[in-house]
C-alpha cells in the first residue's frame, strides 16, 4: 500500500471505531446527530469537498457528487446510520479498487521488467558503464554472468546458455557461441559474453517489445467501448429515475415525501457504474500481460477480443508449419544399403554449398571423408559428378538422369527427389523435404478443439508436397503453387466463405508475407523478431516459432472474455434487481452499498483473474 | 505524430474514459487515448499544434480528475 492508500484506512479504521461508538450510545435528537456527523466527517470530507469542486467545475454525474447526495440525503431524512455507513462502504470500495489496480499494474510491470539498466562498453580497452542508449551499431559490449543482455547483437568470444523466458515464456536455456545472434533481454546464465552490437537501443528486440506492449492499451475491444459508451448513459437515467421517484409518487399519491426520497437515495447509491468500467479493461490488461508472459504479444485488446472468435485459421507453409530447413526423410537403395546410397551421395556433393548438399552430409553416419573424392564437376541446375574411389558417381534431379541415358523409377513420396547413379548404372534415389514442426500436428489438434472450424494452408511448394504435410498434420484444406501475391487473393476468398461473426486468422513466418498478415482479420506473425515488417503488419506477435502458443493465444482470449460477460451479467444484474426492489420499497441502502461497493468488488477479484495464465506448453 | 504522457493519480477508471472522449474532441487531435491501467496518455497530432493542444488538454484534465497530473 502506498502513503495514500494508508491514510484511506487509517481513516476507515477511526470512523468505523466512532460509527461503531454511535452505535451503542444511547443517545437522541442533536446529540444523536452530532455522534453519527463525527464518523461522517472523518470518512467522508474528501467526497464532499471534491463534489463541491466538481460540481463548480460543470461535473454533475461524477460519483462523487453521486456519494454526497446519498449520504446527505440520508441524514436529512433522519437515516443517519445508514448515511454514515454507505459513506464508509464507498471508501472501502475505492481502497479495494485502488489496491487491486496498483497490484496488477505491478505484476504487469514486473513481468515486463526486461529494461536493461546498463551495458558493458568496451572503450579504449577500458570497460565502462553507459546508459544503452548511448552505445551504437559496432561497438563490443561485455555482458557478465547474471547481467541482461542489454542490445541485439552477434557474439564475438565466450560461450553461455541465456535465459530466454522473460521473452518468450521457454524455461529451456538456450546456448550462445562465437558467431551466433543474440538478442536483447535475454539473461546470460553461465559465462562472459562479447558481443558486436548490431542495433541501437530503440530498435532492439527489448524496446520494440516495451512498445508493443505499452501500445496495446490504446486499440480498445469492442465490449470495452460498449461499457464506456452505456456508463454515460447509465448514470444520467438512474439519476433521473432517482428523481421521478422522489418527486412523482408523492404527487400523485398525495404526501409520504420522506419514504419516497429514501428510496430515491437507493438509486443514487446504485447509479455509479464504477463496477463495469473498471473490471471490464482490468480484464484485457490482465489477459494481455498474461499473454505476453506466454511469449505472446497481442496488440490490443480489440485483438484480443477477435481471436476468442476464431472460425478459420489460415497458415502459411514453410517456417511456419514446417522448419524451413531440408533434411533427408527418404532413401530408396538399389542393389545397395541404405546407408551405402546416402554416403555415397554425400561424398559426392562433399565439396558443394547447396543446401541438398548439406542434408546429405548431415543425414550421412559415417564422417565424410573427402579425400576419397576427386574430380567433382557442377553441373549446374541438374547436379553433380565427381569420382568416388575410382568410380564415376552422379547426383542430382531427372534431367541429369535422362541426359545420362538412365532410366529412373517414379517418385514414391513427395519431396525433393536426388538420383544417384553409379558408373552409367541406376543406384536409387533420396528423398529431402522440409520437415513439419514437432507440435505442428497437436496445435491443430488443438486448434480444433478450441472451436476452429476450418485449417487452411497456403503454400508455394507443389501439389503433392502441400498435400502430403496436410494430410500428416489433419489440416482441412491446402492451396499449393502459390505465388506470394497469390495469398492476398487466396486469404480475401477465404474471407468471403466464413461466417459474419467468425474471424480469420492467418498465421506466418513473417517472410514476405506482410500483406496477408494484415489482410486477414487477425494476423499472427511467428518466430518473433525477426523481419521488422511483419512485426508492424501483424496484430499478434509470437516470440517463438511454437505453433502451440496460437492455440494457447485463443484460449487466453476466451478465458478474459468470459471473465468479461461474467462481470457485465453479474453487475447489471445485481443492479437492475436491486433498483427495482428499491423502488418497490423492498431493499434498502445496505442492499445498495452492497450492489454498488460489493459488486465492484467482486468484479475485481474476478477481473484480476485473467492475468492468471494457462500455458499448455509449459 | 504519436506523443505519450505519463499520468499520476488517476484514480477513477470512468473519469479516464471521460477524458479521452473530450481530449478527442479537440479540434487538432487525430487519435487519443487515455490508459486508466496503465496511467498513460497518448495524445496523435501535428507537431506544430501540440502546445496549443496540450494547453487544452491539462485544462480538460483538471476540470474531469483535478488531482491527476501530466507529466509533461
Amino acid at each position: 500500500m502506498n502513503q495514500k492508500q494508508k491514510r484511506t484506512l487509517y481513516r476507515i479504521l477511526a470512523a468505523a471505531l466512532l460509527f461503531g461508538a454511535a452505535m451503542v450510545v444511547p443517545s437522541q435528537g442533536a446529540v444523536k446527530l452530532v455522534l453519527y456527523l463525527l464518523p461522517y466527517a472523518v470518512i467522508g470530507w474528501d467526497v464532499l469537498w471534491r463534489a463541491v469542486r466538481n460540481i463548480a467545475h460543470g461535473q454533475v454525474f461524477d460519483e462523487n457528487f453521486l456519494m454526497a447526495l446519498a449520504t446527505v440525503g440520508a441524514f436529512l431524512t433522519g437515516e443517519y446510520p445508514e448515511g454514515v455507513a454507505v459513506m464508509l462502504f464507498y471508501q472501502i470500495g475505492e481502497l479495494f479498487q485502488s489496491c487491486a489496480v496498483g497490484r496488477s499494474r505491478q505484476s504487469i510491470a514486473a513481468l515486463m521488467d526486461i529494461r536493461p539498466d546498463y551495458a558493458n562498453i568496451l572503450r579504449d580497452g577500458k570497460l565502462e558503464q553507459v546508459d544503452p542508449e548511448d552505445v551504437t551499431v559496432g561497438e563490443t559490449i561485455v555482458v557478465k554472468p547474471g547481467e541482461r543482455i542489454p542490445l541485439d547483437g552477434t557474439v564475438l568470444e565466450g560461450n553461455s546458455s541465456l535465459d530466454t523466458s522473460a521473452l518468450t515464456g521457454e524455461s529451456i536455456p538456450r546456448n550462445a557461441a562465437p558467431g551466433d545472434d543474440v538478442i536483447s533481454g535475454c539473461i546470460n546464465q553461465s559465462g562472459l559474453l562479447r558481443i558486436q552490437v548490431t542495433k541501437a537501443f530503440e530498435e532492439s528486440t527489448v524496446s520494440r517489445i516495451l512498445d508493443l506492449v505499452e501500445n496495446a492499451g490504446s486499440k480498445k475491444a469492442r465490449a470495452e467501448n460498449f461499457i464506456t459508451r452505456f456508463a454515460r448513459y447509465y448514470t444520467p437515467a438512474v439519476v433521473l429515475g432517482a428523481l421521478v421517484l422522489a418527486v412523482v409518487p408523492p404527487l400523485v399519491l398525495g404526501g409520504g415525501w420522506n419514504q419516497w426520497i429514501h428510496r430515491s437515495l437507493i438509486f443514487l447509491v446504485i447509479s455509479c457504474p464504477c463496477a463495469l468500467v473498471i473490471s471490464v479493461p482490468l480484464s484485457f490488461f490482465g489477459g494481455i500481460g498474461g499473454a505476453s508472459r506466454c511469449g505472446i504479444l497481442v496488440k490490443g485488446g480489440n485483438y484480443l477480443e477477435a481471436l476468442a472468435d476464431t472460425d478459420m485459421v489460415v497458415f502459411d507453409k514453410t517456417g511456419t508449419l514446417t522448419q524451413g530447413t531440408f533434411a533427408v526423410t527418404g532413401v530408396y537403395p538399389r542393389e545397395m544399403t541404405e546407408e551405402q546410397l546416402v554416403e555415397l551421395a554425400a561424398l559426392a556433393e562433399s565439396f558443394s554449398d547447396h543446401p541438398i548438399s548439406h542434408s546429405l552430409r548431415q543425414a550421412c553416419q559415417t564422417p565424410v571423408d573427402s579425400t576419397r573424392v576427386s574430380d567433382s564437376r557442377e553441373i549446374s541446375g541438374k547436379g553433380i559428378q565427381a569420382q568416388v574411389d575410382g568410380k564415376t558417381v552422379c547426383v542430382g534431379n531427372a534431367v541429369l538422369m535422362e541426359e545420362l541415358g538412365i532410366r529412373v523409377e517414379a517418385g514414391k513420396q513427395a519431396g525433393t527427389v536426388v538420383h544417384v547413379a553409379v558408373d552409367g548404372c541406376y543406384g536409387g534415389s533420396i528423398i529431402i523435404s522440409d520437415q513439419v514442426k514437432p507440435d505442428a500436428e497437436q496445435a491443430i489438434a488443438e486448434l480444433k478443439k478450441l472451436g476452429v472450424r476450418r485449417t487452411v494452408m497456403l503454400t508455394g511448394d507443389t501439389r503433392e508436397v502441400g498435400e502430403a504435410v496436410a494430410s500428416q498434420l489433419g489440416l482441412d484444406e491446402v492451396h499449393a503453387q502459390l505465388l506470394p501475391a497469390d495469398k492476398v487473393e487466396r486469404v480475401e476468398e477465404l474471407l468471403k466463405q466464413k461466417s459474419s461473426r467468425g474471424r480469420l486468422v492467418f498465421v506466418g513466418d513473417g517472410i514476405n508475407d506482410a500483406p496477408v498478415l494484415s489482410r486477414a482479420d487477425i494476423g499472427i506473425a511467428m518466430g518473433g523478431l525477426g523481419s521488422d515488417a511483419a512485426i508492424e503488419a501483424a496484430d499478434v506477435v509470437l516470440m517463438d516459432d511454437k505453433l502451440i502458443k496460437i492455440a494457447d493465444a485463443i484460449r487466453i482470449s476466451q478465458r478474459t472474455l468470459r471473465i468479461v460477460r461474467q462481470n457485465i451479467i453479474f453487475a447489471l444484474g445485481v443492479k437492475g434487481v436491486v433498483l427495482l426492489l428499491g423502488a418497490l420499497g423492498m431493499a434498502n441502502m445496505w442492499e445498495a452499498v452492497f450492489a454498488d461497493v460489493g459488486v465492484m468488488i467482486i468484479a475485481i477479484l474476478n477481473a484480476t483473474r485473467a492475468l492468471k495464465i494457462q500455458n499448455s506448453s509449459r | 505524430m504519436k506523443k505519450r504522457y505519463n499520468l499520476t493519480n488517476l484514480d477513477c477508471a470512468h473519469c479516464a474514459a471521460k477524458m479521452e472522449d473530450a481530449i478527442k474532441k479537440i479540434e487538432g487531435v487525430r487519435d487519443a487515448s487515455v490508459n486508466f491501467m496503465t496511467q498513460k496518455l497518448m495524445v496523435e497530432t501535428e507537431e506544430e499544434k501540440l502546445e496549443e493542444i496540450m494547453e487544452e488538454v491539462v485544462r480538460i484534465c483538471k476540470k474531469i480528475e483535478p488531482d491527476c497530473v501530466i507529466h509533461m
